[in-house]
């Protein structure tokens, strides 16, 4: 997969991985993050 | 969001907790809300989706990185069956 140029929508939970992290990664891979965010269901 | 972007452009990165969650994220992301509960109910906005436990994501990320942001989740998370429910819903096969 190649993520160099991609526009990425980062969907995280808090009980799994965070929105940040999703970005954080993405961002290494080249993408540009577009959204960002963290959902809650407690 | 979906409609300020070309579709082949845009990629879904989940951060889902289980195998149930990811495939309803992306199901609502590929094909629609299943749940015809929220805005997005009937409308399929075709968007390439990945879990970031995904081999090929996990691929794709220089492994500092990866391991600073994601590398301990993985071992409390169940990334076999999320990597199925995900590549399922990718693959057409919900």
């Amino acid at each position: 997969m190649n993520m160099q140029g991609k526009k990425v929508i980062a969907l995280g939970e808090r009980d799994g991985i965070q929105g940040t992290a999703l970005a954080e990664c993405a961002k290494s891979a080249g993408a540009d993050v577009v959204l960002e965010m963290t959902h809650c269901f407690v | 969001m979906a409609e300020r972007f070309q579709r082949d452009e845009l990629v879904v990165l989940l951060g889902t907790p289980n195998a149930e969650s990811s495939r309803l994220y992306a199901l609502t992301v590929k094909e629609g809300d299943p749940s015809w509960a929220g805005a997005l109910a009937g409308t399929q906005l075709g968007l390439d989706v990945y879990h970031i436990t995904e081999p090929e994501v996990k691929a794709a990320i220089p492994s500092a990185i990866y391991e600073e942001h994601v590398a301990l989740m993985t071992m409390v998370l169940d990334v076999d069956d999320i990597a199925t429910a995900v590549r399922g819903v990718r693959n057409g096969q919900s």
